[in-house]
């Protein structure tokens, strides 16, 4: 009974805030309902006991994409005019894409109210039962190949970015830490002994 | 517990099971909470007294017994004040701005085990929620700095992300090390993996490079000197919460203190055996006090972070914005991962003192 209320009360916020990201006329408010969308589907999966994965949710999109991308959008100066103009044009991509969601979620609502055999619901497990310890374990066994072209693709994705802004441009003007630290007195001063009286 | 509570409150079984749980849960956080913010409120005058001394001051030594009642002073003077909301801000995040960073700072000490008994969610996955929570304090900070409609908190906003985005990652790759050496993401075990003879089987001695790492890190995570340069008087006045005045301004205050003093209880947690005793183990301390795992050790070991905090704060100058910069994208990540590699080898090998956990 709490469960199903507490679930209610997430996913009516959670929409609300999809709702938010899309009708809001200032980016950066649209970037702050998403991250309120991201914590709540987060409450929302741990609910489901995916603890894991609710709490990663949290730290790396949360914690750090949006961060990173409300840094981006606080930064441009954003011509909401120029980015209605497509609208008529683009809508109609967008309803196609809405109706295909909608079908899609019709369909698994169908599928449960056939009270069909693969779609039972699992046993809550115990307190003590670990599943971040489980998803380590098959990840690491199982799917250990998948799992590493994965962490390749990412690398491979840091490396591009890092050559990305890498250039050597002509007269750019950066400090080399290790000659700034390395710096003696002789490089900086010269020492001239002369004589005190004047003539 | 059980038998204590039913002596307190008489009718305390008739209560139903969620309901004993919400009450109990509830009362460790007060438990909790009380003397953490009292720490923070005396955390403030005991850095305005010990720069004091090493500056040849006295420091507050005007209000109460040797200046005792300050913070309580200072906390009436800004409840009193008006708190001012700037021309053209945003007023609803420049209102919650200030709560967006003092939150997550006090819910974090939930996972946090003061003894093997007292914690108040004794989480399996308690690091990645501790980590999680830590990395939503740098929204207070942002959405303050865009919220203000003021070009020096916008900047101290913008130095103050690309500071925490940094150090963050080191900060969790130094975490992976103590996992690895903990074999637990639950805090509480991480502590009880160092148990052994007195500090020697603390995780700081094999993952030394970590406990630095992880420290400085968390001073910089913070924006602490030497790495203030989000606040950065000289240069953009307040930095992040110029704008801000009276309580609001309070939030923050109280904020960064109680994140240092979650910063110390981490580290200590992590690398120097929590609430162990450094006496345990030893001959000639069987039976005494000294070798009990207690609560003073775990404060007696946060006294000395919460002093580094303060003693940094006093005598390094401010690193400039691109050195910082530099030392946490081309220092600290990199030390970490090639400790963790080092780490892997020498877990791989039995070497070390988790040679068990394999």
């Amino acid at each position: 009974m709490i469960t199903s209320a507490l679930f209610y009360t997430f996913a009516a916020i959670l929409i609300a805030a999809a709702l938010g990201v899309i009708l809001s006329r200032n980016p950066v408010h649209s970037a702050l309902f998403l991250v309120l969308a991201f914590v709540q589907s987060s409450v929302l999966w741990l609910l489901i006991e995916a603890e894991f994965l609710a709490i990663v949710l949290v730290l790396v999109y949360v914690g750090a994409v949006m961060v990173l991308f409300l840094f981006v959008v606080m930064m441009l100066d954003i011509n909401v005019e120029e980015l209605r103009e497509g609208f008529t044009r683009y809508f109609w991509v967008g309803a196609g894409v809405a109706l295909f969601v909608v079908i899609e979620v019709g369909q698994v609502i169908w599928y449960r109210s056939q009270n069909l055999e693969f779609m039972v619901r699992p046993e809550s497990l115990p307190a003590d039962y670990s599943n971040t310890k489980e998803l380590g374990s098959v990840l690491y066994t199982e799917h250990v190949y998948a799992f590493e072209l994965a962490a390749m693709l990412l690398l491979l994705a840091i490396v591009a970015a890092i050559t990305l802004t890498m250039r050597k441009r002509p007269g750019l003007k950066a400090q080399d830490i290790t000659r700034q630290v390395s710096v003696r007195r002789e490089d900086r001063v010269r020492i001239v002994s002369m004589d005190s009286t004047k003539d | 517990m059980e038998t204590l509570l039913s002596n307190v409150v008489p009718f305390w079984s008739s209560f139903s099971g969620d309901l004993q749980l919400v009450l109990v849960s509830a009362a460790k956080v007060i438990v909790l909470l009380v003397p953490l913010i009292l720490g923070v409120a005396y955390f403030t005058y005991w850095e305005r007294k010990i720069i004091g001394w090493m500056q040849n001051r006295l420091g507050p030594n005007r209000v109460g017994p040797k200046g005792l009642l300050q913070p309580f002073a200072d906390l009436i003077k800004m409840l009193f004040k008006e708190v001012i909301v700037p021309a053209n801000s945003n007023r609803f995040l420049f209102v919650i701005a200030p709560l967006l960073s003092m939150v997550p700072a006090f819910v974090a000490w939930a996972a946090v085990p003061m003894s093997d008994t007292f914690v108040v969610a004794d989480i399996n996955a308690g690091l990645l929620y501790i980590l999680a929570l830590t990395s939503l304090g740098v929204y207070g900070v942002i959405l303050a700095g865009w919220a203000s409609n003021s070009k020096y908190a916008l900047l101290g906003a913008m130095r103050s992300a690309a500071q925490i985005v940094a150090y963050e990652i080191a900060m969790g790759f130094a975490l992976v090390g103590v996992v690895m050496a903990g074999g637990s993401l639950n805090l509480g075990d991480i502590v009880l993996a160092q148990q052994g003879t007195s500090i020697a089987s603390w995780f700081i001695w094999p993952l030394f490079p970590l406990f630095l790492v992880y420290f400085i890190s968390g001073v910089a995570e913070t924006n602490r000197s030497p790495f203030d340069v989000a606040e950065g008087e000289s240069e953009i006045v307040a930095g992040f919460h110029v704008e801000y005045s009276g309580i609001a301004f309070g939030l923050f205050f109280l904020a960064e203190y109680a994140n240092m003093i979650l910063i110390t209880v981490l580290t200590v947690t992590f690398f120097l055996g929590g609430w162990l005793s450094p006496f345990a183990g030893l001959p000639g301390f069987a039976d005494s006090w000294l070798a009990a795992p207690s609560l003073i050790w775990l404060v007696g070991k946060m006294f000395i972070f919460m002093f580094c905090f303060l003693w940094f704060r006093a005598t390094f100058p401010r690193y400039r914005y691109d050195q910082i910069m530099r030392l946490g994208w081309k220092v600290f990540i990199p030390i970490t991962i090639v400790w963790i590699v080092v780490e892997a080898c020498m877990v791989a090998l039995g070497i070390g003192p988790w040679s068990g956990t394999v």
